[in-house]
């Protein structure tokens, strides 16, 4: 079994899958001969040329819009979108037309679509280059949104995504690209969208994430050892569907739960984890669901003391978890 | 999709005889059009198509004034253009990507006035949408016509998509889009002309020039009088219709399919027509038009003007355009009456198609309670459970 990097799983899982599948192409900002800003798609080109790996204009709506047709004349697009910061000129292709294609159709046409694109703050990258952007887009029936926290996790769910017959939206933490490592079996296994995951049993409080905050979840856990506080955490892996039911499952064993997410605390996409488990496990709840979460404002500022400030981090999860604990 | 050309006749239904129908020897050979490789049968199959999507549209006029259908978008006075321009395509093969006023385009390629009226009494039966959108919004996935949405402009992308796969998988396909002046504006029409001219897509872009974007002037909508100039900017040709000329729609159409289908590129031509009616039923267009604009608009109107030029070519006698009257009459009554018989959607299928495994969830189902935060991914969560 290999040690990856998060990126690494996502670039050999592309090249995986468009050698299996010939319909599938890339296409999207400097993703050819430079292979990607990041390096996600390092590769591809060479061995599958441009036909299938589009350099295209800086034209984000075009990017989505023409993804949409391929998948209408039967191919299955790959698009990636250079910062989620720059999605919003394809919003409108992706909530008014992708995301309804099947509906407004009655079920007759599909764009089946995995829009890739990096995401999440922690590395400099300022007001434009740090975005959370899942709520809009986990807002909208219509659209499958994906967040891996690990390696295993990022092969196995984008595997899944391509194949998928609904527009998934694959969102990739930046941060974890090449800080996060992991054992990936080089088997052809996928993992089903709709499927949280107990990535850490526990007994008294439960704290429920995505993306790189279940990474800083899982340090919180370490460090909360020390205070023998037993912590679960739940790793959320599809946002849209959502696997209530594990979550559910956890918050009733623990009865106190944490929803960690770093974008804006406002109408994020833990309010809504919040409100199902007020909803459906009120009577096993010992506590206030909590929430830590990034700061309301407009964007992940600069200057490393304002980013630090911005950021939700293990030691802002375990003093929450404590005061849970406490209650 | 198969990879062999279906369909290559031309899109009009009475294209079986093809251009030799025209040739020496056939007693009703007409010069009108003969250059173009159009038949008689051809001629009266285009006027035929006008005339039926005309009736069609007066009579959707007429049940919204009833009160038995809540909206109408009309397509009066773009018919000549609509048939012209898509006369040529190969249907069942080619793409149709349209926007809300192209009843007549669709027609042409093979959309039926029954398919049409379902979309108007919003019935369950309703290929377009199963009666979910407004009417205007058609399409039907068997005749490679992509479903209509609201925002504007967007369609033009997706066939600029659909080319680039029609390109890539060597399927000798064209895609045809059609939009507005107005919906020229926005900024999906620039990024789908640049992306298609970049990679000459086989693609052809129609803007259907009416001179209004609901109520605002084209000297309002655009620095250039005519769209077609922009056509440069993105290395393809763009050529002015004048959309009475039905004969002049078909042969710029034909050249830039050809275009299309040879590999040269995207052409991109603006079609000068009409717009007779209001924008839609929630318009009153006297408000923002005068008298004398409205008139000369029906000067306009390509219905008569093709129906003199066929009786001038001896092509349509009085008896034909009666029978053509009566068939459009018909052909209507039918549609309507068996449109409006159709049942409701039930409320109970409202949930699905939302996602390719949506369950056809219902609010009464017990399970529906638990499954309705699982994003309609209600099988992902039984297989787990059970």
């Amino acid at each position: 079994m290999a040690v990856m990097t998060y990126i690494e799983a996502i670039r050999s899982t592309l090249q995986d899958e468009m050698r299996r599948d010939e319909t599938i192409i890339v296409l999207g900002e400097d993703v050819g001969k430079k292979g990607g800003v990041f390096l996600a798609t390092d590769g591809l080109f060479d061995e599958f040329g441009g036909e299938r790996v589009l350099d295209t204009p800086l034209s984000e709506s075009m990017i989505v819009g023409a993804s949409i047709g391929a998948a209408l004349n039967g191919l299955r697009p790959v698009p990636e979108i250079q910062f989620a910061d720059f999605i919003m000129p394809a919003f409108n292709q992706i909530v008014s037309e992708a995301a309804r294609m099947r509906y407004r159709s009655n079920g007759t046409f599909t764009c089946p679509m995995t829009i890739r694109a990096p995401y999440g703050g922690g590395v400099h990258g300022a007001l434009y280059h740090s975005q959370s952007v899942e709520a809009f887009f986990a807002h909208v029936p219509g659209l499958k949104v994906v967040i891996p926290s690990t390696p295993y996790d990022a092969r196995g769910l984008l595997r899944s995504s391509i194949r998928d017959d609904d527009p998934v939206l694959f969102f990739e933490h930046k941060k974890m690209y090449r800080s996060v490592r992991g054992e990936v079996p080089d088997s052809d296994y996928s993992i089903p969208l709709g499927e949280a995951k107990v990535v850490r049993e526990g007994s008294q409080v439960s704290i429920i994430g995505y993306g790189l905050m279940v990474q800083y979840a899982l340090e919180a856990a370490e460090l909360l050892e020390g205070d023998d506080i037993s912590v679960e955490v739940v790793d959320i892996r599809t946002l849209r569907p959502l696997d209530g039911q594990t979550i559910l499952g956890s918050v009733r064993k623990t009865g106190k739960a944490v929803v960690v997410y770093e974008d804006n605390r406002f109408g994020g996409y833990g309010a809504e984890i919040a409100a199902i488990i007020a909803e459906e496990a009120f009577d096993h709840l010992d506590g206030p669901v909590m929430r830590v979460t990034g700061p309301d404002v407009p964007g992940v500022p600069y200057a490393h003391t304002l980013e630090e400030w911005f950021m939700p981090n293990p030691d802002r999860i375990a003093q929450a978890v404590r005061r849970l604990a406490a209650y | 999709m198969s990879t062999t050309t279906k369909d290559s006749a031309p899109a009009g239904t009475g294209s079986d005889d093809g251009p030799e129908a025209a040739a020496p020897g056939n007693k009703s050979a007409s010069p009108l059009g003969a250059d173009l490789g159009l038949s008689r049968q051809d001629l009266l199959e285009m006027y035929s198509l006008m005339a039926i999507t005309r009736a069609i549209d007066e009579r959707m006029w007429i049940l919204n004034r009833a009160g038995k259908i809540p909206f109408v978008i009309s397509g009066q006075g773009h018919e000549g253009a609509q048939v012209g321009i898509a006369y040529p395509l190969r249907k069942g093969h080619d793409w149709m990507v349209p926007y809300y006023r192209s009843v007549a385009s669709l027609i042409t390629f093979g959309m039926t006035p029954r398919e049409i009226m379902l979309a108007q009494f919003a019935r369950a039966v309703d290929p377009s949408s199963g009666g979910r959108q407004m009417p205007g919004h058609y399409g039907t996935v068997e005749r490679n016509i992509v479903s209509v949405s609201s925002p504007v402009a967007t369609q033009v992308l997706h066939a600029t998509g659909i080319a680039l796969a029609a390109k890539m998988r060597g399927l000798d396909q064209v895609a045809i889009t059609y939009l507005g002046e107005g919906s020229s504006n926005q900024g999906d029409f620039h990024e789908a002309l640049n992306f298609a001219g970049i990679h000459k897509l086989p693609v052809v872009f129609v803007v259907e020039n009416n001179g209004y974007a609901i109520s605002v002037p084209m000297n309002l909508q655009s620095a250039v009088e005519d769209i077609a100039v922009r056509g440069a900017g993105y290395a393809m040709p763009g050529i002015i219709a004048d959309g009475v000329e039905v004969l002049e729609c078909y042969r710029i159409s034909k050249e830039a399919i050809e275009r299309a289908r040879s590999g040269e590129g995207p052409t991109l031509i603006e079609a000068k027509v009409t717009r007779m009616t209001a924008h839609s039923s929630d318009d009153q267009q006297t408000k923002y038009r005068s008298a004398e604009d409205l008139e000369a608009g029906k000067g306009k109107d390509p219905l008569p003007r093709f129906r003199q030029q066929l009786t001038d070519a001896g092509v349509l006698d009085e008896a034909e355009e009666q029978r053509i009257a009566a068939e459009s009459k018909k052909v209507v009554e039918d549609a309507t009456d068996w449109a409006e018989s159709q049942v409701d959607p039930d409320p109970a299928t409202a949930q699905a198609h939302v996602y390719a495994d949506s369950p056809p969830a219902r609010m009464d189902d017990p399970h529906w309670r638990s499954a309705r935060f699982m994003g309609d991914g209600g099988p992902l969560t039984a297989e787990r459970e059970g």
